[in-house]
């Protein structure tokens, strides 16, 4: 049994080499929590991803602790890896990470979350520009490309908010039948989405649906839109459980999800062209998906 | 009363006007009176906890753990009712632990002669804590039981045409206006905030009165968040997150003085509406979400130092 194996993993390691000049290399991904659903399936997908390349990979959580993050890089880097994937517990925190990899000439390549400081030679996250784009285009289709539409937007100033905020607008903006009535902060909360969409309500007479840059904005104004009996249709953004479970039950048109899985993939091809010397983007976008029901 | 008097000891609420008027000629859908019961229900829980923080402020404390009660007593609630407890049975005991908190706030503060900002500070990040580890992170819905049905009627529905939560808001505005003026209990608030130990040589029992007033601001936030939850039905472990700050401003606005010993229940209402008007009408006037904050610490302080100035002049 074990001749067979070591003959089977033989057989495996020849076809990996023959596939790629370099396989069986080992790459590191460090990830800020595996506590956290979304993040399970990142590394899930960078996995099942190294494994059809051929790549070893090796995987340690952070528990979105900055201190065990650094010393969970400083001990891959004594082991002989070549490339060094990193999900940033924290962009600031992380930069004293990525320098300990530079010192060491490892090339890092950052995911979901960006580093402040030190040389990261790619970037890979959701296309957020993109994923509001979808929103809108999903709004425009809706309506038949007319209607009133109101914008909540998340924390002034953070790139999500910037970023989705970006894509909608370009979106909407292009289309001559839909009108933004209203553009508002409810800060990616649900409670304030309930009470700034009350208030938009009350000026606004006529409007037919809602973009809200994430979902808890949403049901908050999914909720304002109940109490007033008024036909809207809402459209979030990320896909948490509370809001696909919105989306399964009628009461949210879609949301835009993130695809963790697809993340990690990206991010283990990006480092796969590093190993073999080809040139990488700095930013590397994964499309989202439009939940709908 | 002369009416120099009388526009000198209201000066909050002739601000709450000036703004009302210029806002309504800015915008035709403000003085609705749709949109009027909208501000007062958007109101009602600031409104809420802003009466409990008044206790607190005319002894000359502060309440910094407000917010976090209010998150805590929330989620508390959504999985009492999420459990097909009786409703009333649910508002109770939810009340109770908010109260409970603010008890063992205030009784470390008087025990331990530690400063209310430090204990409550404490309370703060210790209270959010214990949301986050309770909730897990996650929101709590209140579930499916005819029980969640009439608990969201309580938050959301209204009562002979006036939404629930400012009927709620009112009643314990009857309550504290009542206690401040008319029992030992008020005197003795307003004794202790203007000078602690002549009230204590005259022979109140200052422990058990801060105890009280904490106890008082718990059960208010918890109350809150009561509220909050049923509107929503489903607790956010995040809620309540800097209520504190609208909070004090409100009561501040409504001229008690943050050295304690001076402050009317009916002035916080008035900075409660002050704060709420404002909400709103950056709403319905569609005022760009980068101004907004500017906007509203403007107008703070201007009314800070209008009060602050009629005192000076007094």
């Amino acid at each position: 049994m074990k001749k067979l194996l070591g003959i089977a993993v033989g057989t495996a390691m020849l076809l990996g080499t023959t596939a790629h000049s370099m396989a069986a290399d080992t790459m590191a991904l460090v990830v800020s929590t595996l506590n956290n659903p979304f993040f399970v399936t990142l590394k899930d997908g960078a996995e099942a991803k190294a494994e059809e390349m051929g790549y070893e990979l090796l995987v340690l959580d952070s528990q979105n602790d900055p201190a065990k993050e650094l010393s969970n890089v400083e001990d891959v880097l004594n082991k002989d890896i070549k490339v060094l994937l990193i999900n940033p517990t924290d962009s600031d925190a992380v930069s004293s990470s990525i320098r300990a990899a530079n010192r060491k000439d490892i090339p890092v390549v950052t995911l979901d979350r960006g580093a402040s400081r030190g040389d990261v030679v790619s970037h890979v996250a959701s296309d957020n520009v993109l994923g509001g784009e979808m929103a809108g285009k999903l709004i425009i289709d809706t309506l038949g490309g007319e209607g009133k539409v109101v914008e909540l937007e998340g924390v002034p100033g953070t790139s999500a908010a910037r970023d989705r905020g970006e894509g909608f607008n370009k979106a909407v903006g292009a289309s001559e039948g839909i009108e933004v009535v209203a553009s508002q902060p409810a800060d990616f909360d649900r409670t304030k989405g309930l009470n700034v969409m009350e208030n938009i309500l009350q000026a606004q007479p006529e409007v037919d649906a809602v973009f809200a840059h994430n979902d808890e904005m949403a049901l908050g104004a999914i909720k304002a839109v109940q109490a007033s009996g008024r036909d809207i249709v809402v459209v979030g953004f990320d896909g948490t459980s509370d809001g696909v479970a919105a989306v399964e039950d009628g009461s949210m048109l879609a949301t835009v999800a993130q695809q963790a899985g697809m993340i990690g993939a990206i991010g283990v091809m990006t480092a796969d062209k590093i190993i073999n010397g080809e040139s990488v983007e700095s930013y590397t976008p994964v499309p989202l998906k439009l939940v709908t029901k | 009363m002369n009416i120099k008097q009388f526009a000198s000891d209201n000066k909050s609420l002739i601000g709450l006007i000036i703004l009302m008027v210029l806002v309504s000629i800015a915008n035709a859908n403000f003085l609705g009176v749709d949109n009027m019961l909208n501000i007062l229900r958007q109101t009602s829980i600031n409104a809420i906890i802003a009466m409990g923080m008044t206790f607190v402020i005319i002894t000359a404390g502060i309440d910094l753990s407000v917010g976090s009660i209010l998150a805590f007593a929330g989620a508390v609630c959504a999985s009492l009712i999420a459990a097909d407890m009786p409703l009333v049975v649910a508002l109770v005991m939810t009340i109770a632990v908010g109260a409970a908190l603010g008890a063992t706030s205030g009784t470390i503060i008087s025990f331990f002669n530690v400063q209310p900002f430090i204990a409550t500070l404490v309370a703060m990040t210790m209270i959010r804590g214990a949301t986050l580890v309770y909730t897990e992170g996650r929101p709590i819905s209140t579930g499916s039981f005819d029980v969640a049905e009439s608990f969201y009627q309580f938050g959301a529905g209204y009562t002979f045409g006036v939404p629930n939560p400012v009927i709620v808001a009112a009643v314990v505005f009857l309550v504290c206006w009542f206690v401040l003026t008319h029992t030992k209990l008020g005197r003795y608030v307003y004794a202790i905030g203007g000078n602690e130990n002549v009230a204590r040589l005259s022979g109140v029992n200052v422990t058990a009165v801060k105890i009280s007033v904490f106890a008082i601001s718990g059960a208010l936030a918890a109350l809150a968040g009561i509220i909050l939850t049923a509107r929503l039905e489903s607790a956010q472990p995040t809620a309540g997150l800097g209520y504190e700050l609208d909070a004090i401003a409100a009561v501040v606005l409504g001229g008690t003085s943050l050295m304690g010993g001076r402050g009317r229940i009916f002035g916080t209402i008035i900075g409660a509406l002050i704060i709420g008007v404002l909400n709103n009408a950056l709403n319905i006037m569609d005022v760009s979400s980068y101004y907004q904050q500017i906007a509203k610490g403007a107008v703070i302080l201007l009314a800070v130092v209008v009060d602050s100035r009629g005192k000076a002049n007094a």
